[in-house]
């Protein structure tokens, strides 16, 4: 089939053209005037901080660098804090000027998605990170994922091919296209080959590759599509109906394809669990209590108090006064309201609420509408559990049976947020979903945006059901120029502590400490200016995560920084460590590792870190423990074995009286361990 | 495997670009060390012809214009202004909570997106609607839109009449009102997507494909929200 050029392609081509000539030969005139390379510099590890400089750098820089940072590509403004960046490097020729996405890791490759394809980096020396092979094969999002020898690319958008070409698809039914899942062999990773594509009725946005740990034969890929469904013509079977109208409707579901490791070519959907069903009036979250705190404060002033569904809200002065008005009017009084009116009106008010918003949520007149599709999909195997961020649902799911995953809790938030994705702490006992409000292309991070709106919202996990804690957003304010919302980040394996880096576009990257789901707190960040002063152009972080001992984030213009942790008032370097020596073969953030750690000495010195902080235990005993710990790192041997039982067997005994019992049973447990080494 | 791999316009022109631009005759690199006081370890690159093939892309990918995307582009954006006017109004006409949270997210996205539209328009030199909203007055390049025959008479738009009822309506009935005919208008504006969807060539671009995608999933989801929220009203 021969490439035609539509007619009602633009004629303003050839123009454009002259006027790219022109460029280009002002360019060619003024490139050697000022040529800027950067050779490479080594950064000498900083020295030690001291522990006022660790106190200060507790307390987070005010004003916020981050606001006011200068605009550029390659040279805007920086502003960083409690990190280090160890290198960055620009995408390279084939991939500059298209949207650097997401990022998976295998050994010491990092597996960049690109619009026109992925790009592969060795990053075994950190700070010069190595291009293996930029493989051109567009298609939007390219989102990533690796197991073993096999690479996952998702496709969505009506060009991308399944021949990697780069021109595109005309056609509105063309059996050229790809929208799905190509699947590749990189077994030779300089040289990838596409052994299989499976396509999908809406594409797929994004993608989660489930290893179950009963199942060595298969993995699994949940699919989500959220794009548009394409004609029965292209693929058969797809229909955008509703269920109501069509049961085999392409809305409302999510796919899961089954591949064979040892056949990935035979890769093909296996089920279609249609995880909205039945979604009736859910419950939206409770009121985090700063809110109940101030809404009572309210109250105490006088203000009219309205319950919807176990949500407070205090009326609008104008509001109240309008239907007091109206109460007394349907009464026959008139005049300016009494004591006994205002009384007589907050006996009324339940009764006028339920009359607006009718019925409780419990009672649902008939099956409503759900959710048509997730945007992600975040399993957590090891624990049986998966969080769906399913366009204002979070769902919990349970995974036990990786073919037919079930509902088991849904939570829509009362700020309407559109979550878009999920990470569950190391225990599995919180969810944090983010909301990425604007789609990600769009300035939702500005003085005027609300906190809530683009924001995480946490929710503990008690009995398999979601409690709402907090909201966290950025806390810098970033210009319209910079688009900015909550997108994608990861845990770092710091024992004993929820922490997560979170990319947030041309918000830069932040460091969340969400141990306590209450109150989450920044902890470090990285940010840069935008990436021009002139219009809101895209650019930031797409995707940051940690992976054995730093973090990697994938900027979308800019390409790829890596970072390391600096100790802080915040954060020890025992922790660091501690951190560091978990080790992980792989990593796609959507299909969650569980973090365990091997016995070491800063397992057991972050702990003793961590309890000096928190009080609990005291300074003497912290002292005492330390210098222990010290000594008996020096010795071997049985010396070293009595030491150490003789130190775990101390703590045991203070699990109880201490307000941080939990911790010093982990510390105790880790020292044993240590003896036992 | 592939037999020819065409490649795409802006590859072409970044290409052209890389030939002609004289990589060798500045006679070496310079070192920025002493200047470029940035502490962290960089790749030996030409930034300067990166940048260079950076806004060549950039530029590229703004001449291949199709016209069903401006057709798109430019409804929308009227579809969209009607969408700020309806939702303006929660604020004077008593309308629940609920109701002025949606709409509080209404106006912020659909203003957000009309200003990513009309960049879009504007950067490939096509002409942008003028949007001018006077309480439920919708101007539309200096013509009201509510006049008969209007040409931007979208799917799932209000006729005049609609508007004037849903002005008249205060407290409940407004949010019963509001919510029948929001859900109109999205359904429209989803309506619009798959039109555009349905022509060959459309939506190639990323940003256009990535902004029908994002408005159909957004307002799909509105839509059975909304649905909730008439359903509660409607069973007291």
């Amino acid at each position: 089939m021969t490439q035609q050029h539509e007619p009602q392609r633009s004629a303003s081509r050839s123009g454009g053209l002259r006027s790219l000539l022109a460029v280009a030969a002002l360019l060619g005139a003024t490139a050697c005037a000022s040529s800027r390379t950067a050779t490479i510099v080594s950064d000498p590890m900083p020295s030690g901080p001291s522990a006022a400089e660790l106190a200060a750098s507790r307390a987070a820089p005010s004003p916020d660098p981050r606001v006011g940072l200068a605009p550029g590509l390659f040279d805007a403004g920086e502003a960083i804090w409690n990190l280090r960046m160890v290198s960055t490097t620009p995408p390279s020729t084939d991939f500059v000027g298209s949207t650097n996405s997401d990022l998976a890791f295998s050994g010491n490759h990092v597996f960049q998605g690109n619009y026109d394809g992925v790009q592969v980096w060795d990053i075994s020396n950190p700070a010069a990170p190595e291009l293996v092979v930029g493989h051109v094969c567009p298609a939007s999002q390219s989102d990533v994922s690796v197991y073993e020898n096999l690479l996952f690319i998702s496709g969505e958008g009506l060009s991308g091919r399944l021949d990697c070409g780069t021109q595109g698809v005309e056609e509105t039914v063309s059996h050229h296209r790809l929208r799905g899942i190509r699947i590749f062999d990189i077994s030779d990773v300089e040289n990838p080959v596409n052994v299989g594509n499976v396509q999908t009725c809406r594409g797929s946005h994004t993608h989660t590759v489930l290893k179950h740990p009963d199942d060595d034969e298969n993995v699994y890929i949940y699919v989500s599509g959220s794009a548009p469904v394409r004609p029965a013509e292209e693929l058969a079977g797809c229909s955008a109906l509703s269920p109501d109208e069509d049961p085999n409707s392409s809305l409302f579901r999510i796919e899961v394809i089954q591949v064979p490791l040892d056949d990935p070519g035979a890769a093909e959907i296996v089920s279609s669990p249609r995880i909205f069903q039945d979604l009736v009036a859910p419950p939206t979250h409770g009121m985090a209590p700063a809110d109940l705190a101030a809404v009572e404060e309210a109250r105490d002033a006088g203000k009219f108090i309205a319950e919807f569904g176990g949500q407070f809200q205090v009326l609008p002065d104008g509001f109240a006064n309008q239907q007091i008005a109206q109460m007394m009017q349907a009464q026959g009084k008139s005049g300016p309201p009494t004591a006994a009116d205002s009384a007589a009106f907050r006996e009324y008010l339940p009764e006028l609420v339920a009359r607006m918003v009718g019925a409780s949520e419990d009672e649902g007149d008939g099956p409503a509408p759900g959710p048509t599709q997730c945007h992600d999909i975040t399993v957590y195997p090891e624990v049986g559990l998966a969080g769906g961020a399913c366009e204002g649902y979070g769902l919990l799911l349970d995974i036990s049976d990786p073919v037919n995953p079930v509902r088991i809790d849904a939570v829509a938030d009362s700020n309407f947020s559109y979550w878009h994705s999920a990470t569950l702490n190391n225990d599995g006992t919180a969810i944090l979903f983010t909301d990425e409000w604007g789609g990600g292309g769009a300035p939702k991070c500005r003085e005027s945006d609300p906190y809530e709106w683009g924001a995480n919202a946490i929710f503990t996990i008690e009995n398999r059901k979601m409690e709402f804690q907090s909201y966290f957003k950025l806390p810098a304010a970033q210009t319209p120029e910079e688009n900015c919302v909550a997108h994608n980040g990861s845990l770092i394996p710091v024992p004993g502590r929820d922490i997560m880096i979170q990319g947030w576009y041309q918000g830069g990257i932040s460091l969340i400490d969400w141990t306590d789901p209450r109150t989450p707190v920044e902890i470090a960040y990285f940010d840069r200016g935008p990436v021009t002063a002139e219009r809101m152009q895209m650019g930031g972080s797409w995707s940051v995560y940690w992976y054995n001992g730093v973090i990697v984030n994938s900027e979308i213009a800019r390409g790829l920084d890596i970072f390391e942790l600096v100790p802080s008032g915040w954060l020890s370097q025992n922790e660091i460590d501690a951190a560091n020596s978990v080790q992980l073969s792989y990593l796609n953030s959507q299909g969650q590792p569980v973090f365990e750690w091997p016995t070491t000495f800063a397992l057991a010195r972050a702990y003793v870190d961590q309890l000096e902080r928190s009080g609990g235990l005291s300074t003497d005993r912290i002292q005492r423990t330390r210098s222990v710990l010290d000594d008996a790192e020096r010795r071997s041997g049985p010396a070293r074995r009595d030491a150490l039982d003789e130190l775990a067997g101390d703590l045991a005994d203070q699990i109880e009286a201490s307000p941080d019992g939990t911790k010093v049973r982990k510390l105790s447990e880790a020292v044993r361990a240590l003896a036992d080494a | 495997m592939p037999s020819i791999i065409r490649p795409s316009k802006g590859r072409l022109v970044a290409m052209f670009l890389l030939a002609t631009s004289p990589l060798g005759a500045c006679g070496g690199a310079r070192t920025d060390a002493e200047t470029d006081p940035r502490p962290a370890t960089r790749r030996d690159v030409d930034l300067e012809e990166l940048e260079a093939l950076y806004n060549a892309r950039a530029d590229s990918a703004r001449l291949d214009v199709h016209e069903a995307d401006v057709t798109f582009m430019t409804g929308m954006i009227a579809h969209h202004a009607q969408a700020l006017v309806m939702s303006r109004l929660a604020s004077s006409h008593d309308a629940s909570p609920a109701v002025r949270t949606l709409t509080g997210r209404i106006i912020n996205a659909q203003n957000d997106e009309i200003a990513v539209m009309s960049r879009w328009l504007r950067e490939r030199e096509r002409h942008v609607p003028e949007i001018e909203i006077d309480g439920i007055t919708l101007t539309i390049d200096g013509v009201d839109h509510a006049g008969s025959g209007h040409a931007m008479h979208m799917p799932g738009m209000l006729t005049l009449d609609q508007l004037r009822a849903l002005d008249r309506a205060r407290g409940a009935e407004f949010d019963r009102l509001f919510l029948e005919l929001m859900i109109q208008h999205h359904n429209g504006a989803v309506a619009m997507v798959h039109e555009l969807f349905a022509i060959d060539g459309a939506a190639q671009d990323d940003l256009t494909f990535k902004l029908a995608s994002d408005i159909q999933v957004d307002q799909i989801t509105e839509v059975a929200r909304m649905e909730r929220m008439l359903e509660a009203l409607r069973s007291p």
